[in-house]
Order: C-alpha cells, then structure tokens, then sequence
C-alpha cells in the first residue's frame, strides 16, 4: 500500500520537496543547536522551558483528532464518520510523532534519550508521559493502517484491531490527562497549580484537533478527488462548537478563582500575560489576541448560518486553531515561569534558530501527514468508498 | 523481476559501504597500542601495579570507572578496596589520572587505536 | 514454504525486538568477585544533614562573597558572560524576593535591605526529585539533594520543579568561563543541570561544606536529627524562619534574620 505515496501529481511533489527543505533547514540548525548547546534558544535559568515544550503541549491537543471520531463511529454507530476516522487517526499520527520530536529537540542531552528507560522512574510525570504517547502513536498507527489495508484488499479488518480501537479512547483521554499532570502537580508554581488544568487540556484538545482536522478535511475536498463529505464536515462543526464553549468556559472559572481570591501568587502570572507585569509585557498581545479569536470563533460556531456556511466555517475553525495554539503554545508555559521563583520578571522570546527548529519539526508532522493522506486518498481512489458496517 | 538494473547497483553501493572497514585497512600491518606508564608518580612505585591486576585494567577498566562513578555518586562508597585488600580513593581525576598523568600517551594511546573517545573528559581534568 | 511480505515483516520485527533485549542483558555488569565498596573513614555521618544561616553575623558584602567565592571557585562553577546562561549555587537575593509573601512595608530598613544568601534547600519532600524522570536527581539517605550528572538528559523538569530556583542549567559550555579552575573537581559540559550538593565530596573527606568552613561561624552545619548537635542546640534557642514552608517541601536551609535584639 505504501507505493501509493511514490507516485503523485506534481504538485504533491512540489509539495513533499518544500517540506523536505524545510526538514533540512530545522535539521542543520538543529545539529548546531547539538554543538553550541540550548543557549541558541531564548530559554534562560528563569524560563527554562519555551517555544519546544509548548508546541509539545498544544500538539498533544491536536492528537485528539482522532478521539473525537473515533467515539462518535464506533460508540454511536454514525455510520457517517467512516468516511473520515481515518483522518483523524493518521493526523493523531502526524500529531503525536511532533510531539515527540519536541522533547527531543528541548533536550539537553539527547544522546541519554535511553535513560528514561534504563532508569524507568514511576514517580516521575514526564515517564508516564513518554509510556502514553509512544503507546498512542502505535495505536493509531496499528488502527489507521490496518483499518485502511482491510478496505483496501475490500475485506474486513482484523478482528484484533476492534479491542485496540475500544483501548485508545481512554487512551487518548491519558494522554491529555498525563501531559496536564506535568505541569499542575508541580508547588511552587502558581499559574499551572489549578486542578481544572486536566480538564482545560482535554476541552482544548477537543477543539484545536477537529478544528485541524475540518480545515485538512476541507483541503482535501478541494484538491484531490475525495470528498470527506459535508454532513461529515458539519458534524465535526459542531464537535469543534462544543468544545470550544467548554474550554473557554473553564478559562473563565480559573479568571474567576484568581481575580476573586485574589492571592498574589495566583494573580501575577495572569498580569503577567494580559496587562504586562513591572513593565514588562511582551506576551500581552499574543494573549489578548488568543481571546479575541477564541471570542470570534465561538460566536461563528454558535450562529448556525455562520457555521454551515463552509467559508465562514473556516475562518471559524482557523480562529480555533490559532487561538489555542497561542494559549497553549506560548502563554501556558511562559505564564508558568514569569514570574520566577523570587517573584521577579525576566522575559522570554523565541530566537530565529529555535524558530527554524520548530518550523522543521513541524515540517516533519505536516511530511508525515501528507503521505499517509495520499496513501488513503489514492486508496479511495482505486477502490472508492463505501459505508460498510463495522 | 522488474528495476533489477537499480536492485544491483543498489546492492553493491550497499557492499562498498558496508565493507569499507575491511578494504581500508587492508594491507596496513596490525600495530599494537604502547601505553605509557612512564610517569613520576609511577616511576615511583616499588612494585608497580594498578588498582587490579593489569589483564583485568586492560579489559575491564570502562566497567571499573562506572561501577566507581556508581559507587561513589549514588551509594555515597567512596572507597574502594580491591581484590588484593587494598584500600583506594575513587576519584577519576585524583586516583586514576594522578598515576597515569600522561593521558595522551596513556588513555588516549589506546582510545584512538581501538577508535573510542570516552566523553569523560568533557567534565573532567586529565592534568 | 508460503510467507507473504507482511508476515516477514511482522517476524522481523519481532526478531529486532529480541535482538534487542538480549543485547540490553549484556550490559547487566558484575564486578569483580572479590572487592568491595566501602565509606572513607573519615566521612562525616548524619541521620539528616541541615544548615542554619545567621544572617546577623553577616555585616560587610566581603562576608558574603567569601562565603560565594569559596563554593564557586572549589566547584568550577563559570561565570557566564550573558545573564541568561547565569550559573549559581549559592548567591545572594534581597529579603522581599527571598521570602515573598513575608515582605511588609514596614519591615526595618536593615532587614529590608539586607542581602539573604540563597542555595539549595536539601528539602525533605524535595519536588525536583520527585519529578526527575532518570533518578539522575535523588535524595540520599542523610538527606542530601544529590546530583548525578552523569545521568541526567537535561529536560529541565527539576527546575520547572524546584520552589526556590536553586538550579541551574547548562545552556552552552562553561569551560571558558572557568578563570583558573580546581583540577580536583570535574566541570560541567554543556546540556545539564547542577546545583549546590551540600559539598558530598567533601563530606566524604571528614570536611564541612566550604562556604560553612570560610563563614566565621555564621553558618552552621550538622545532623538536624541529633538533639545535641550545633544545629539544634542553635534553632532550639533562636527563632528562625524557612523559605516559603507553606509548599511542605520541608527545607534543610533555616535563617535567623535578626530581631532578637530589637524585643
Ligand atoms: C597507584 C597508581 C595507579 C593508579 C591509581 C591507577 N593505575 Fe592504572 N596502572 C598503573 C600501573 C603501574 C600499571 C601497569 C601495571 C602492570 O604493568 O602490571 C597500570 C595499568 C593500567 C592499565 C592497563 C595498561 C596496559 O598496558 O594494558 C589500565 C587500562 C589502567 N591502568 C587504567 C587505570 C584506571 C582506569 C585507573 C583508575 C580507576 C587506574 N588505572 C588507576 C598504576 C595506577
Ligand atoms: C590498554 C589500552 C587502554 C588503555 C591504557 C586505556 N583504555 Fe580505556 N578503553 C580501551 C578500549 C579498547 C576501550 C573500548 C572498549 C569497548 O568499546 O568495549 C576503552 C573504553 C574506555 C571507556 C568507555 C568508553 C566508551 O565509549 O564506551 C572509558 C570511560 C575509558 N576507556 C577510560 C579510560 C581511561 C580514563 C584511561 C586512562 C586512565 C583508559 N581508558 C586507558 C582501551 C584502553
Ligand atoms: C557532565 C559532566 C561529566 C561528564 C561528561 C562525566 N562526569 Fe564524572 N563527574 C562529574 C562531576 C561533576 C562529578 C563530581 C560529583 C561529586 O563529587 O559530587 C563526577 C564524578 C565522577 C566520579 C566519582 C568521583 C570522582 O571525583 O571521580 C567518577 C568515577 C566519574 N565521575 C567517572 C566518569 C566517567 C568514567 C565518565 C565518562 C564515561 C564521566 N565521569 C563523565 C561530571 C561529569
């Protein structure tokens, strides 16, 4: 099945070209950052974690694509979502092996990458973290791959891949739930110390990964011969809406729980962020402009004309994305360190190596998409798509 | 069979690679490594003699240094007392290094011969 | 004998998998039979290792960079050029930022700008120890933070995990920031974390921690669980306080700030 990603238009070409320039570019950048050290980044002894760990969190968002699919199908039996599961489970793929690469390019000595299980510590988050995303990566990678050589070879897919599709919507769940549990178990660090962050990640997570997955499902239909389908694509809509409303919701708890209570400790990091914080405010625009969007997109989502028509749909679900990706990726961790143990602000920005390397590991996640998507596309093509029941 | 063409060319660029070690030496005659113990602190022993037995040293002296760093890191054991009885202080820098002063016609001598180099000495001082 | 490609494949990689665990179990090592690993003789013992700082005993700033000098300079610890890359074990912080939330504005101008010497806090429910996935960051049982450098793969975990911002990270090479480096004690390289170790190697030697010998008495260091020791005779009879304790991490650091002489 593979051959099918060998042969490709020219612009599927163009395309895989372009990301590969992109991987090179991120991989010398990243064999310097291997020579000088992570102080080619803009992380410091007080931010100590940035741009890498917070693409890591908001893609771990993004891997719930798959989820958000897989428990309308198999547990509701909507039968319509047979058409695009395995969209989900390759982009969870695509998704998941970014993340990966994110806490391998924030390491400081990844030639030790085998320690952690050498030296398998249960007591430490970021172990388990590692055990459930490896293990969610073969999931998905088992489920999409089989799923798809069954419809390809017209037979029914293995009976064994049933038990595993059952184990990884908990599993998804885990993910989420475990790489929260990185950050709001820790004392000491007010912004990130809420018991609402677990569930916050899981209702972003239900967001900005259909959100990802209609914006791909719409590419898709434009530029190849495979349509995902519109009732498809409006019924994620409506996952998108419901998630989206759920998470900002909960961000509104944790403005009401510190603004209230008002414990300096709590309330500095939100200063921090929205309104700048002893003069210091280099995040403040990002943020804001995360809430207007989220704003935006929730009031798209919410009036139906808006969201069934497919244009404004899509700004809707672009809004989605962009927003949770500022929250998650910048002003979650950064919030987390500024202001630092002593109270005290030292800002963070990105550099333009630790730009370049995110670019190329995000060129990775998008190279990895585009040759699973044209594996199933062509798939589809050859034997076309029937609803079958399961 | 079809690209049997590209399979060969495939395969024999694969044989090019992977013998290389064995094409590129050969015709060099083997050289054993001389390392040198000719240093003041050992010069001035009566009997001169490692912290074990020079055939163990030679063999094992990497799974030595770990079980040392181990040892004296994680167990706070800081003295090892070897197969003879006798007691030394471990310490890479100040027990090893001390007797064989001169790394690079002694660790390094062997090292580039057998083609390891140990990162130790990103950390620590050979003197 | 029928196998089609996805079974081979399927068998390979099952056979990889095997290779590699056989491979794992030839780095299971055994020592050599007959030695053995003991403590020095000299090695200071204790049930729990603790420091009281007597910040009134620290009146001139040459107090406090002698105290700083002699750690940073037996440790190879660098100076690095650019603030960011900043690498310390002990330095100093003033009162506010030390203990925030213990700051009032009408607190005596001596304590307000009073420099308060900071390290790490050897906490009994030390969070960086807790979180670091490798054990490369670990508690002994004297009570000791400790650090194995060797092991550590730089995720930075403990310091997202630490309270009091007792650790530093590697962010390039510090060797050329070393002036005139201790060839008794390794470096660092580029890529892990270090902090203040209490001076485990020293211990180890029958020696105190440095900045402890050089303090003239204003810092003192012993056994936290021996009622007779200097420590407890010491906390027992002046009131000291602890870096933020509310967070229960238990720190091994206490300060006597002053104020006695004031009641
Ligand atoms: C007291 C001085 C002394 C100390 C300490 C010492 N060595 Fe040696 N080492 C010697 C001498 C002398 C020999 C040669 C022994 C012989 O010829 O039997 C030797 C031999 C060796 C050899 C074998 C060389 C060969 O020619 O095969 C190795 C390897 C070695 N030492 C490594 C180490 C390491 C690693 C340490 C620290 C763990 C160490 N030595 C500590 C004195 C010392
Ligand atoms: C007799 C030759 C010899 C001498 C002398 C010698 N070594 Fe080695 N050493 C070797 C060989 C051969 C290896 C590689 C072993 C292997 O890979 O199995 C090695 C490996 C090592 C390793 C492990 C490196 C790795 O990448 O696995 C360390 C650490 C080491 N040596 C330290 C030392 C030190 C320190 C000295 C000097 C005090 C020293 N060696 C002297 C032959 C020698
Ligand atoms: C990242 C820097 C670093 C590297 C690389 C490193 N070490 Fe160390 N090592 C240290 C430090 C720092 C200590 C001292 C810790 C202490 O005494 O508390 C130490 C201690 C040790 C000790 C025990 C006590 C002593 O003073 O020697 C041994 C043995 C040791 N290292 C062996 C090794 C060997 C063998 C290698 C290479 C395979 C190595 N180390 C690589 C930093 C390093």
């Amino acid at each position: 099945m593979f051959e099918k990603a060998l042969v490709g238009s020219k612009r599927y070409w163009t395309l895989i070209f372009v990301l590969l320039g992109i991987i090179f570019a991120g991989f010398i950048t990243y064999l310097f950052q291997l020579k000088i050290g992570l102080g080619i980044t803009g992380m410091s002894r007080d931010v100590s974690w940035g741009l890498y760990i917070g693409q890591f969190t908001f893609l771990v968002g993004v891997a719930a694509s798959a989820v958000m699919i897989v428990i309308p199908y198999y547990l509701h039996n909507y039968k319509k979502f047979g058409r695009i599961v395995i969209l989900g489970e390759f982009l969870a793929v695509a998704a998941v092996t970014m993340c990966l690469l994110f806490i391998f390019v924030d390491m400081g000595q990844p030639m030790r990458i085998f320690n952690v299980i050498l030296h398998p510590t249960p007591r430490s988050i970021l172990f388990w973290d590692a055990v459930v995303l490896s293990g969610y990566l073969l999931l998905n990678i088992l489920i999409g791959w089989n799923t798809l050589h069954a419809e390809y070879k017209g037979a029914p897919p293995p009976k064994w891949i049933k038990p595993l599709i059952y184990i990884s919507i908990p599993w998804a769940i885990s993910i989420h739930t475990v790489t929260a549990f990185i950050y709001q178990g820790l004392p000491g660090r007010h912004f990130w110390l809420t018991a609402i962050m677990a569930a916050r990640f899981l209702a972003s997570a239900f967001s900005s990964g259909p959100a990802l997955l209609l914006l791909l499902a719409l590419l898709v239909r434009r530029y190849t011969s495979f349509d995902p389908g519109r009732e498809q694509i409006q019924s994620v809509a409506k996952i998108v809406t419901y998630a989206m409303i759920v998470n900002f919701f909960f961000f509104l708890l944790e403005l009401f729980t510190v603004g209230y209570s008002q414990i300096p400790g709590h309330l500095h990091p939100f200063k921090y962020l929205f309104f700048g914080l002893e003069g210091h405010g280099r995040l403040v625009p990002l943020m804001w402009i995360s809430v207007l969007l989220a704003v935006f997109s929730i009031i798209l989502l919410v009036i139906p004309p808006t969201r069934r028509n497919e244009t404004t749909l899509t700004v809707a679900a672009a809004s989605v994305f962009l927003s949770l990706w500022l929250d998650k990726g910048f002003g979650l961790i950064i919030g987390g360190f500024v202001p630092n143990p002593f109270e005290r602000v030292f800002e963070y920005w990105p550099t333009l190596p630790e730009t370049i390397i995110t670019l190329g590991v995000w060129a990775v996640g998008f190279l990895v998409l585009t040759v699973l998507y044209k594996i199933v596309i062509s798939v589809r093509e050859s034997v076309g798509y029937e609803e079958v029941a399961h | 069979m079809y690209d049997g063409g590209k399979i060969i060319t495939g395969i024999v660029i694969f044989l090019l690679f992977a013998l290389f070690p064995i094409y590129s030496n050969f015709g060099k005659t083997y050289k054993p490594p001389k390392p040198d113990l000719n240093t003041p602190e050992i010069q001035k022993m009566e009997v001169k003699k490692c912290v074990e037995p020079k055939e163990y040293m030679r063999a094992e002296h990497m799974k030595l240094l770990v079980d040392w760093r181990d040892a004296a890191l994680r167990e706070g054991k800081r003295t090892y007392i070897n197969s003879r009885g006798e007691s030394y202080f471990i310490s890479l820098q100040n027990t090893c290094m001390r007797c064989h002063s001169d790394k690079k016609k002694f660790c390094d001598e062997c090292h580039k011969h057998a083609g390891v180099s140990p990162y130790c000495w990103d950390c620590h001082f050979a003197k | 004998m029928g196998m089609d490609r996805r079974e081979f494949l399927r068998l390979a990689g099952l056979t990889c998998i095997g290779i590699g665990v056989g491979g794992a179990q030839l780095f299971v090592r055994a020592r050599i039979a007959s030695s053995e690993f003991a403590p020095t003789d000299e090695r200071l013992n204790a049930e729990r290792w603790a420091m009281v700082i007597d910040l009134r005993k620290f009146r001139t700033e040459e107090d406090y960079q002698r105290v700083i000098d002699a750690c940073h300079r037996i440790h190879n610890v660098p100076k690095m050029p650019d603030p960011e890359d900043e690498i310390k074990w002990i330095w100093t912080e003033d009162f506010e930022h030390s203990f925030p939330g213990q700051m009032n504005p009408y607190v005596p101008p001596e304590i307000e700008e009073k420099p308060i010497l900071l390290l790490c806090n050897h906490c009994t429910n030390a969070p960086c120890t807790r979180v670091c996935p490798t054990k490369a960051t670990f508690k002994r049982p004297d009570g000791i933070t400790a650090q194995d450098y060797h092991r550590c793969i730089g995720c930075r975990f403990c310091m997202a995990g630490c309270p009091y911002g007792a650790r530093s990270f590697n962010w390039r090479d510090p060797k050329k920031f070393v002036k005139d480096p201790n060839p008794e004690y390794p470096m660092r390289g580029p890529g892990v974390v270090e902090k203040c170790t209490f001076c485990v190697e020293r211990l180890e030697k029958g020696k105190r921690p440095a900045c402890v010998e050089k303090s003239n008495g204003a810092m003192l260091f012993g056994d936290l669980n021996d009622p007779n020791s200097e420590v407890r005779r010491y906390l027992a009879e002046h009131f000291s306080i602890r870096r933020k304790p509310e967070l229960g991490t238990q720190p091994a650091v206490f300060y006597i700030i002053g104020g006695e002489d004031h009641v």
